[in-house]
Order: C-alpha cells, then structure tokens, then sequence
C-alpha cells in the first residue's frame, strides 16, 4: 500500500487516526474471539459457557470497579506499565496484515519488527509484576521473563526458515516484508520434502503462539491457580481492564501472524471477484474465518485438552522440543531446496 | 452504573476461614460442567483484587480475623461479601469453641447468607440471585 507517499502532514494523519482505528477493531475482534474460545471449550468440556459478549461485560464492569494502588507499589510504574502493554499491542496491529488486506505501516517494517513488538507487551507485563511489589507477581514477572526467552528461539527460526526460502527462490529484495510472504505463498515454493519442513515449522509457530497468548498448558505467568494470578495479581479496576484487552489483542495479533505467515491466501481470486468492494468484504470474511480456525486449534483445542506445565517443563518444550523441530523442518526446506531448484 | 454489565460479570473470590471444606467442596461443585455458574459470567478467581464478591466459608478462627479484615480492604469496591454455610453465619457446630472470633458478621459487612451444612449447589446459586435483587434495590436507592 502507498501511504500518499509525499505529503509528510497527510501520511502522519493517516498514522495516528489509523492507529487509534485499528487499536479499537483489534479490541473489538480480540473480545469477539476471546468469548467464542470461552464458549468452545466450555462446549468441549460439557458445559454451557458464557455467553459470546461475556469479554465485552468483563471489560465494562472492570471499568467500574475501583482502582487500588498497593502502599508498597511504585505507582508511576505500576499506573504506566498496563498502558505500555496495550499500545505496544496495539502498534503490533500495525505491521500484520489483517483482513486481507496489506499492512498498514507494512511498507516501514517487516516481520523482524513484528518480532521485536512482540516482546514489548511481555516486558510491560513484567515491569507492572515487580512495581507491585507483592511476592506473587515478582515470581509471575520472573517466570513471564523465562518463558519469553524460551519462545524467541524457536519463532526466530520459523521466521528465518520462510525468510530464507523466499529470498532464494524470488528474487524480492527484502523477503521479509509481509507484503513479500503475501506474494509467494510458503507452500506454493516447495516440494514434498520442504512440504514436511513447512509442516513442521507450522507446528511449532502454533505452539509458540499459545504461549505468546498466555493460555494453557503456558500460562505459567499468570497461573491463578497456583500463585493467584501471578504477574496481575495486584492490579484491579481500570488498570486491570487495561490488561485484559492488551492479553486479548495480542492472541489475536499472534493469531493473524500465523495466518499471514503460513496461510497469505484470499478468497476473492479463487471466486473471480474483482469489484473493490466486494473484494474486500470477502477477503475479511475469509481472513476471520481463518483466524477462527486456526484459534480453534492452537489455543481453544490445546486449552481444553491440557493441564498446565511447570514452568521448567515449559520453558524445555520450548527450548528443546520445539526448537528442535523448528531447525529440523528448516533443514528440510534447505534439503529441498538443493534438490528441487 | 450499568447494572447488567456489573451483574453478568461477578468474579468471585473464595476465602476460608476455618471451614471444614464441606463448604468449600459444595463451592467447586457449583463450578462443575453440572451446575456450570460460567453461564452467568461467574469466574472463580485468584486474588481478591479482581474479586467482586468474597465467599467466606467457616467460622472465623482467631488466627484468620487479620486476614479476613485485610482481604476485605483488599478488594476494590463496589463488592459483596457473600456467607456460605451455617458456620460463617452463626458458628453451627463451634459455636462454643474458645478459638473463634466469628461470627463473620461481626468483623466485615454481609449482604447475602446462605444458610445449610453444606448448602446444596441451588442454594449457592440462588443466593448469588439474591446479591443480584440487592445490588438492583441499591441502584434504585442511589447508595452506590
């Protein structure tokens, strides 16, 4: 997309409105898909469940609820920290496609951008875990910070290994940018072999994104269970809302990373629509529809099935396992590019 | 104050007092796929700063009534303290014990009992209707 290229005034009008846009479809979308995981696998477990707006009354009542500062808290940090999370969430809307359609600061950074945000919201989390100074949430903080650096090694491969694959074939100058991943579908590039690799590499991204997500078996941070809502466990009130949606918009950040990354594909080629509005309507079906499936499986499915790991046994199934298969499924795609091209 | 909102939203928090657990266990039960409070936006959770309403179960014992205080300053207002169980509303069968400070009425504000040895999971439910019908009449009179 070109953002009005020259005038310099028009395109930062274009940013921020943008911006305060997309933060508030993200919340929205965030909410939608938080109430349908809660209503899947109340479903799987044999229950009714909430019902789908339950996020949006969660939110609502936060909001009027009172906002405690604890007396060993260091307020300034402790007040910044939720809104730290929620615009760090927020500008990661900015560099993911969504909807189908590019990016909208695509053209300004690619997917190692996106993968540098993505570490913002955890240390914000972090940050307000320590400055609430209660016991709990510095053992949630501690554990937030050892997960986070557990998941970066495996995503950084999976990055790198679609990267890399495309930048070997075509001949695109950045084969980072999103706009690049959209072009060259990772699966239209590859053989049998490579096929394996990908699907492998898809594995592991799912994983990671369940714990980028914070959810089960990977909640480690957070495990109300067990320490009382770790990292979060002092925040109340509006703070706590703010929280609760920057958790939310993630999930759904995370997910349309996924999607963008594995599945680039549209709807409104493969039907022959070419009108620009009903393009675009179809397209943001069918990317909704995609984010739906692919939330089913890696958080809804994984949730409902699994208990939660001990925060050793977490952090090696992300160092060791996945890992592991990650660097597997890259050589894979590198054997197969020796064979194949 | 949007009410519904409010209403269809409560997360509870589950304080023990000294209970024996019978209470405690009727408590999870109501949490079970059977009862499922999830349908009314129930959540059970951690700390009492996300808490709308306490559960306190048990009667107090005297090495608890700091602790009983202190979650109840801890947890952000508007909140409802609800009593679940014969022992939290007048001792039952400790009454005469000499290590109790309770009943819990004594030491924090209540707004709905829910009397029973234990009380059965409707009954649980019931009284969080109850908390509902006050919470409506306090709206109507202002207070909050």
């Amino acid at each position: 997309m070109s953002l009005l290229g020259e005038n310099v005034w028009l395109n930062g009008l274009v940013i921020v409105i943008g911006t305060a846009v997309l933060v508030l479809v993200g919340a929205f979308f965030g909410m939608l898909y938080r109430g349908v995981d809660r209503k899947l696998v109340a479903r799987m477990q044999g229950r009714v469940g909430p019902p789908i707006a339950q996020p949006f009354r969660d939110v609502q009542k936060l909001l009027m609820k009172e906002n405690i500062i604890p007396s060993g808290a260091t307020p300034w940090l402790f007040n910044a920290a939720p809104f730290l999370a929620l615009i760090s969430t927020g500008s990661l809307l900015l560099f993911i496609p969504l909807f189908g359609q590019p990016a909208l600061l695509g053209r300004y950074g690619d997917v190692i951008l996106v993968l540098y945000l993505l570490i913002i919201p955890s240390l914000a989390f972090v940050l307000g875990g320590f400055a609430s100074s209660s016991p709990y949430a510095t053992v949630g903080a501690q554990r937030e910070m050892i997960i986070m650096m557990s998941y970066e090694a495996p995503l950084a491969v999976v990055v790198l290994g679609i990267a890399w694959r495309i930048g070997h074939v075509t001949d695109a100058a950045n084969p980072f940018l999103m706009s690049t991943i959209a072009q060259y579908p990772i699966w239209s590039l590859l053989g049998p072999v490579g096929v394996i690799g990908a699907l492998l590499m898809l594995l592991t991204l799912v994983v990671v994104t369940v714990g980028e997500a914070a959810k089960v078996p990977f909640d480690v941070a957070e495990a109300e269970t067990e320490i009382a809502g770790g990292l979060l466990v002092e925040y109340s009130g509006r703070n706590l809302s703010l929280f609760y949606l920057s958790d939310v918009i993630k999930a759904f950040a995370m997910v349309s990373l996924l999607v963008a990354l594995f599945i680039p594909y549209n709807l409104s080629p493969a039907l022959g629509i070419t009108a620009a509005p009903a393009a675009g309507i179809v397209d943001a079906l069918f990317f909704l529809v995609k984010v739906l499936v692919v939330m089913f499986f890696s958080i809804s499915l994984i949730r409902a099935g699994m208990a939660r790991f001990k925060i050793s046994q977490a952090t090696s199934v992300y160092l060791m396992a996945m890992t592991a298969a990650a660097l597997v499924g890259m050589f894979l795609v590198w054997v197969d590019a020796r064979i194949w091209v | 104050m949007n009410l519904k909102a409010f209403n269809r939203a409560l997360w509870v928090y589950h304080l023990n007092t000294g209970s024996c657990n019978g209470c405690d266990i009727e408590i999870l039960a109501v949490l079970t796929p059977r009862y499922d409070v999830e349908r009314f936006g129930i959540m059970l959770v951690g700390s009492p700063r996300h808490a709308d309403v306490l559960l306190v179960t048990g009667p107090v014992a005297r090495s608890m009534e700091d602790s009983v205080r202190r979650v109840y300053a801890q947890t952000p207002d508007p909140k409802l303290v609800m009593v679940i169980g014969n022992c939290g509303i007048e001792g039952d069968v400790f009454h005469e014990a000499y290590s109790l400070v309770g009943p819990i009425d004594q030491i924090i504000p209540v707004d709905v009992y829910v009397p029973g040895c234990p009380p059965r999971p409707e009954a649980i439910i019931h009284g969080v209707v109850m908390a509902w019908a006050k919470l409506e009449r306090l709206v109507k009179k202002e207070v909050v």
